[in-house]
C-alpha cells in the first residue's frame, strides 16, 4: 500500500514505513538512543530528500525518546539534575549547529561534513566501547570485579564550579557536563539525531556516571533538544513532514517499550558491547561511502536561498 | 482550446502567405488543420498517488507529422561534481543552470531525425538534445557539456526527463492519439501540453493547452500549513509527537 507524503512529496509503502520505526525504535529503548543516526541515513537511502530526512527525524526522536524517558522515569533510573545541566549545554550548541547547517548547505558541503564527522565520531566511540566492554566481560570471567569509574581521580576533578549529583553519585564541575551538551547540541543540528549514540559514551567513560541512569538521562536531553530542532526545522525551512513522521513513531513507539524491557534484562557491559558492534557496522558503512568510487560523478540539488 | 500561432515569425509568415495568396475558404482550413486536447487538465496528488497516464488526442487535416512536448515547471538548480581528495570522495566543481524544466515528455508518430526539421526543433526546444539548459558560470564550454548530460541524466533517472520517444498513433487519417505517463515524484506547478504539426520541414502550426499538478485533499493541507504558518506547525508537530510518545509509554505500562 502507497501513501504519498506531502512534505517529501513522494510515495512511499506504508509497510514499509512501519517497519523501519519499529525496528530502530527497539533499539532506540534498548540503548537509550534516539535512533536517529540510524534512520536518517535510511530514509535518504529511500529517495527521501536529506533537508527532510533531517527535519522528520528529529521530530519522530521527539516520540521515541520520549516515550522511553517515561518508561525510565517510572522505574528511577533519571538524574533530573545531571539532564538539565546537559540540556543547557546542548541548547547553546544546537544554536550553533543550526546556523553552522544553513553556510555548509549553501557551499554544497553539508552532506561530505555529515558523513566525515559521523565516521570520524562512531569510529572512536565505537572501538573504545567495544575494548572497555570486552575487557570488563573477561574480566568478568576470571571472577575479578572490573575496575570502577567513579573512584579514580584524574584532572577531570580538578575543574572550578563543583555540583553534587546524588543520583549519579558524583561530585564534579558543573562545566563537563555543560562541555558535552553544548558538543552534542553542535553535532546533533548539524547531523540531524537526537545525540545519544554520541552522549552516553561521554556520560560513561567521561563522567564516570553508573550505566543504570545514563539511558534515562540521556534519553531525558534528548526528548527536549530534538524537540527544539523539530520547531526550528519546521520554522525555518518547512523540512517537517509530519505524515512520514506519524508512520514512523507509530512503529518506533512500540519497539521503544519492548526495547526497554530488553535492555533491562542486559548487563551494562553486555549492552554496551552490542552497541559499540552496532556503531562500528554503521561506521564501516559510512566509510565504504565515503572512500568507494561513487556510481554517479554528479549530483543535482535545487539551489538554496538565503532563509 | 487556445489556437496559439506562436512558434515562430516563419510559421506565421508563412500561414499569412497562404492566407494572402489564396483565399479566405483556405485560410480557414489552415485553421482547422490541427485541434488537441487533453483528458484532463488537472493531475492531483492525492495520498494514494502513484502516478498516472493522461491521453492526448486531436485531429489533423491528414497529412504532416505530428509531435508533443509537455514541459513542467521551471527551477533553478545546481549540479556538484565529485573528486577524489585525498582518499575522500568530495563535491568539488559545481554549475548551476537556469529555467531548467522538472518534467519533459515527448512523443512523435515518427522519428524526429526523419521530418527534415532540425532547424525547426532546435528553435522549439523539442527532444532533449534541443533542450537550452543555461549555465550561469560554466567555466568552460567542456565541461558545461558534461555538466548538462550529468543534469539529463540524472532526470533521466527519476524518470523525468524521457529515455525514448513515446509513440504517437493515428486512428486512420486524421485523428491521433498518445499517452503521456507522469511518474509518482512529478513535481507540482504549471505543465504546457504543446502539439506540433510538421509539413515538409516546417512547423506549419502548433497548440499549447495549460496542465497543472497539483497536490489535493490532506496532503495539500499539510503542505499548504507548513508552509503559511509555519510555527503552529512546528509546535503540532512537537506536541504530536510527544502525545504519542506519553500514550504509547502509558499503554505499554501494565503489558
Amino acid at each position: 500500500m502507497q501513501i504519498y507524503l506531502p512534505i517529501a512529496e513522494m510515495s512511499v509503502n506504508v509497510f514499509l514505513l512501519l517497519g523501519m520505526g519499529a525496528g530502530v525504535g527497539l533499539l532506540s529503548g534498548m540503548f537509550g538512543v534516539g535512533g536517529g543516526f540510524l534512520m536518517t541515513p535510511l530514509l535518504i537511502i529511500l529517495g527521501v530528500p536529506p533537508a527532510v530526512a533531517v527535519g522528520t527525524e528529529a521530530n519522530q526522536v521527539v516520540a521515541a525518546s520520549a516515550s522511553g524517558f517515561l518508561a525510565h522515569m517510572r522505574r528511577g533510573n533519571v538524574d533530573f539534575r545531571m539532564g538539565s545541566v546537559l540540556l543547557a549545554g546542548g541548547m547553546a550548541g544546537s544554536a550553533l549547529g543550526v546556523w553552522l547547517f544553513f553556510v555548509l548547505r549553501q557551499i554544497g558541503q553539508i552532506d561530505l561534513v555529515i558523513e566525515l564527522g559521523y565516521t570520524v565520531f562512531l569510529a572512536i566511540i565505537g572501538t573504545l566501547m567495544l575494548v572497555e566492554s570486552i575487557r570488563t566481560l573477561l574480566h568478568r570471567e576470571h571472577g575479578r570485579a572490573a575496575p570502577r569509574g567513579a573512584g579514580r581521580h584524574t584532572w577531570v576533578h580538578g575543574l572550578p564550579l563543583k555540583m553534587r549529583f546524588r543520583k549519579s553519585k558524583l561530585y564534579i564541575s558543573a562545566l563537563l557536563p555543560l562541555t558535552i551538551g553544548f558538543v552534542v547540541g553542535v553535532l546533533a543540528a548539524i547531523l540531524g539525531v537526537g545525540g545519544g549514540i554520541v552522549m552516553l559514551p561521554a556520560m560513561i567513560y567521561i563522567l564516570g556516571m553508573p550505566t543504570s541512569v545514563v539511558v534515562g538521562t540521556s534519553l531525558f536531553q534528548i526528548v527536549f533538544v530534538t524537540a527544539s530542532a523539530t520547531f526550528l526545522h519546521a520554522y525555518n525551512n518547512q523540512t517537517v513532514d509530519i505524515v512520514l513522521a506519524a508512520l514512523l513513531l507509530l512503529g518506533a513507539v512500540v519497539g521503544a517499550q519492548y526495547g526497554s524491557k530488553i535492555g533491562t534484562l542486559l548487563r551494562g557491559e553486555q549492552l554496551r558491547a552490542l552497541l559499540a558492534l552496532l556503531v562500528l557496522v554503521v561506521t564501516a558503512k559510512l566509510l565504504y561511502g565515503l572512500v568507494a568510487t561513487p556510481e554517479e560523478m554528479f549530483t543535482l540539488s535545487p539551489i538554496f536561498r538565503t532563509p | 482550446m487556445i489556437l496559439i500561432p506562436r512558434y515562430s515569425a516563419r510559421a506565421i509568415a508563412s500561414i499569412m502567405g497562404m492566407v494572402f495568396t489564396v483565399n479566405v475558404a483556405v485560410a480557414q482550413d489552415v485553421a482547422e488543420t490541427l485541434v488537441a486536447d487533453l483528458s484532463s487538465h488537472l493531475i492531483a496528488i492525492t495520498p494514494d498517488f502513484t502516478g498516472v497516464d493522461l491521453l492526448l488526442f486531436g485531429t489533423t487535416d491528414g497529412t504532416g507529422d505530428v509531435v508533443v512536448v509537455i514541459r513542467g515547471p521551471h527551477s533553478d538548480v545546481v549540479m556538484r561534481r565529485k573528486e577524489r581528495v585525498a582518499g575522500v570522495w568530495v563535491h568539488t566543481d559545481a554549475v548551476e543552470f537556469a529555467g531548467v524544466p522538472g518534467y519533459y515528455a515527448l512523443a512523435a508518430n515518427r522519428p524526429l531525425e526523419q521530418m527534415n526539421a532540425e532547424a525547426e526543433l532546435a528553435f522549439a526546444q523539442i527532444g532533449v538534445p534541443n533542450l537550452r539548459l543555461d549555465a550561469v558560470d560554466a567555466p568552460t564550454e567542456t565541461s558545461h557539456a558534461a555538466f548538462r548530460d550529468a543534469l539529463v541524466k540524472n532526470m533521466q533517472r527519476k524518470q523525468l526527463y524521457p529515455v525514448d520517444i513515446q509513440p504517437v498513433t493515428f486512428v486512420g487519417e486524421r485523428l491521433f492519439r498518445t499517452s503521456i505517463r507522469f511518474p509518482a515524484n512529478v513535481p507540482t506547478g504549471p505543465y504546457s501540453a504543446e502539439v506540433y504539426l510538421i509539413k515538409d520541414g516546417q512547423v506549419v502550426t502548433s497548440e499549447i493547452t495549460p496542465l497543472a499538478v497539483r497536490k489535493s485533499g490532506f496532503g495539500a493541507a499539510v503542505f499548504l500549513h507548513a508552509h503559511r504558518h509555519p510555527a503552529s506547525y512546528g509546535a503540532v508537530a512537537v506536541v504530536f509527537a510527544l502525545a504519542a510518545g506519553w500514550f504509547a509509554s502509558v499503554l505499554f505500562r501494565k503489558v
